[in-house]
């Protein structure tokens, strides 16, 4: 699996699902057309800002409220490459495994890394970079089922590939 | 080796297994796979990319359009339209049109779909509802909701558990809602995150089956993976009304069984208690949440749009009026739910309080339709989730409470309860 690599944008505790894809734009589940609404109630210039390969950084409880898978492939859709928190939401967390998106727990990363830093992500070791300061802290390794279902883009098509 | 909680016990035998340990990974038979017209469609999609694209079992999937229901906007419709074929192309038994369709958390135990001991899955948050029957349910995405309708299968870390301690009973206009919201706001939104809440102790028997709903539903909302009561007589009185003639198997904790922490309810000492925006954990009781003047109130949701809670609130409004400027939408959260409660006279007294009866609908609770806020405006609200946004402009606020508190605050034109009318 492939290293994340991308600018900060950091967010604090408890930014829960309705926040990430408010339910008005719940009538479609295109996720181009969610990607747009990204993150809208609470950062409204998110989507402008965004760029291919970006990191979300989050405090604790990341994730809450509705189980809409529509948020981890609204996340996915706008191009972030990764999501660091304290902690996640534990339906929020499996969704983004079974679409896809990379997400990983590390408390001492997700408070020491700033917005609009350089963060990078190596999924083998669990190793996160701050390039921007140069630290680094250990999080939890992907284990390998779990990257090769975020390398074929989810868990149905992992599914698939396995039973092949 | 120390015992199992109740939610362990169940998944160890649906997994086949003697016994589980808090972090196992395990995987678990399922007797019930739901989605809504929201999550639905997405596993649908997902379905599609199966090799094999069929479902495990046609009589245990339920799919109950709620949400945008009646359709709100062609986009909604189109939604609709893809369950609706889905369920007709996999013969689907338990697909509910409008019509026969209510709030899907209500209307499942209320067809006798959800019976203890059973594991459940749902692509809908509040899925944790039916933890009041004794059942182990969660709430999943709509992938979990697609591979478990095509196997009949899902993985769980077996979850470790807070045991909830209630005793005693309630004092006049307390219910369920006060005793989750007060329990939501000592924990906090992720007090419970990867746990149960077992809910025990002699306070139980105090409350009704909707009380049970009301807390087992809102489990969620201090992060816990479910919750969930013992079966008791009442339980069984609610199923033999509701699942005449089917069997089910009651499991009860271990005596030895391990909790991560134990937190005791007085229910005596609950008072009507009020969650603040914008986190179900801002949790006051009326007494200190000081004048409030609120602009729209809504009574209904999975989380208070049962029989009792309607009987609440009539009472509440019996011979009163709702307060001048005031918006009162009430929402009965099934149609057996709507025709008993217009059977008993209850849609009489609250439309002759000033307040309007809507069809079976999730709608205002998301922010989906059927009463959504304007910029500034302030809604007193028995639904579960008080986010910002939730019910509509970013910044319009949301507070949670009982439908006793939200009828008392419909006639108040401010946050009340029925004492200070």
């Amino acid at each position: 699996m492939e290293a994340a690599r991308g600018t900060v944008h950091k967010y604090g505790d408890n930014v829960d699902t309705d926040v990430i894809i408010p339910a008005r734009y719940l009538n479609t589940s295109d996720a181009g057309e969610l990607a747009q609404h990204c993150m809208e109630d609470i950062d409204r210039d998110f989507v402008k800002r965004v760029r291919k390969g970006d990191i979300m950084v989050a405090s604790r409880n990341f994730g809450c409220g509705s189980s809409r898978e529509h948020a981890p492939i609204a996340i996915k859709a706008a191009g972030v490459s990764c999501v660091i928190a304290e902690t996640f939401a534990r339906i929020f967390y499996r969704n983004s495994i079974n679409i896809g998106l990379a997400i990983i727990e590390c408390p001492e990363a997700a408070r020491e890394i700033a917005a609009g830093d350089t963060v990078s992500v190596d999924f083998d070791s669990g190793l996160i970079t701050d390039e921007t300061t140069g630290k680094s802290w250990q999080g939890q390794a992907f284990p390998p089922f779990m990257q090769r279902i975020i390398d074929q883009g989810g868990l149905i098509n992992y599914i698939n590939s396995e039973s092949d | 080796m120390s015992g199992m909680t109740m939610s362990q016990k169940i998944l160890a035998g649906h997994a086949g297994m003697e016994s589980v340990r808090p972090g196992d990974l395990i995987e678990a038979q399922l007797d019930l796979v739901l989605g809504n017209d929201i999550t639905s469609p997405v596993a649908i999609k997902e379905m599609e990319k199966f090799t094999l694209n069929s479902v495990f079992d046609r009589t245990k999937i339920a799919l109950v359009p709620d949400h945008f229901v009646p359709n709100k906007d062609i986009k909604s419709a189109e939604h609709c339209k893809c369950v609706r074929e889905f369920a007709k192309k996999h013969d689907i038994e338990h697909y509910f049109e409008v019509g026969e369709m209510g709030i899907e958390h209500a209307l499942l135990p209320e067809q006798g779909l959800t019976l203890p001991g059973d594991v459940i899955i749902g692509a809908d948050s509040h899925t944790c509802t039916y933890g009041a029957l004794g059942a182990f349910s969660t709430g999943v995405g709509s992938t979990d909701m697609a591979a478990g309708m095509a196997t009949g299968k899902a993985w769980f870390k077996v979850p470790g558990a807070i045991k909830v301690v209630l005793t005693g009973s309630f004092q006049p206009w307390v219910s369920g809602k006060d005793v989750i919201l007060h329990l939501i706001g000592q924990i906090g939104v992720d007090g419970a995150l990867y746990q149960s809440l077992e809910f025990t102790g002699d306070g139980v028997a105090a409350l009704s089956m909707d009380d049970r709903f009301t807390i087992a539903n809102m489990a969620i909302e201090a992060g816990a993976k479910n919750g969930i009561f013992p079966v008791d007589e009442k339980t069984e009185a609610y199923l033999s009304e509701h699942a005449p003639g089917k069997t089910w198997k009651a499991f009860s904790a271990d005596e030895d069984a391990e909790y991560d922490r134990t937190v005791t309810i007085d229910l005596s000492t609950l008072e009507p208690t009020v969650a603040f925006p914008h986190l179900p954990e801002n949790a006051k009781t009326v007494r200190e949440a000081g004048n409030i003047a609120i602009d729209q109130v809504v009574i209904g949701s999975c989380t208070n749009g049962r029989l009792d809670d309607l009987r609440t609130a009539a009472r509440v409004l019996s011979g009163r009026h709702v307060a001048k400027g005031m918006r009162c939408i009430v929402i009965p959260a099934t149609q057996q739910i709507y025709l008993k409660a217009m059977e008993e006279g209850l849609l009489k007294i609250m439309i002759e309080a000033g307040a309007v009866v809507s069809t079976p609908t999730c709608g205002p609770c998301l922010g989906g339709y059927m009463g959504i806020l304007a910029s500034g405006e302030r809604c007193v609200s028995t639904t579960n989730r008080n986010f910002v946004g939730r019910m509509g402009a970013i910044d319009s606020e949301i507070y949670l409470a009982s439908p006793a508190v939200a009828a008392a605050s419909a006639v108040a034109g401010r946050i009340a309860s029925p004492e200070q009318l």
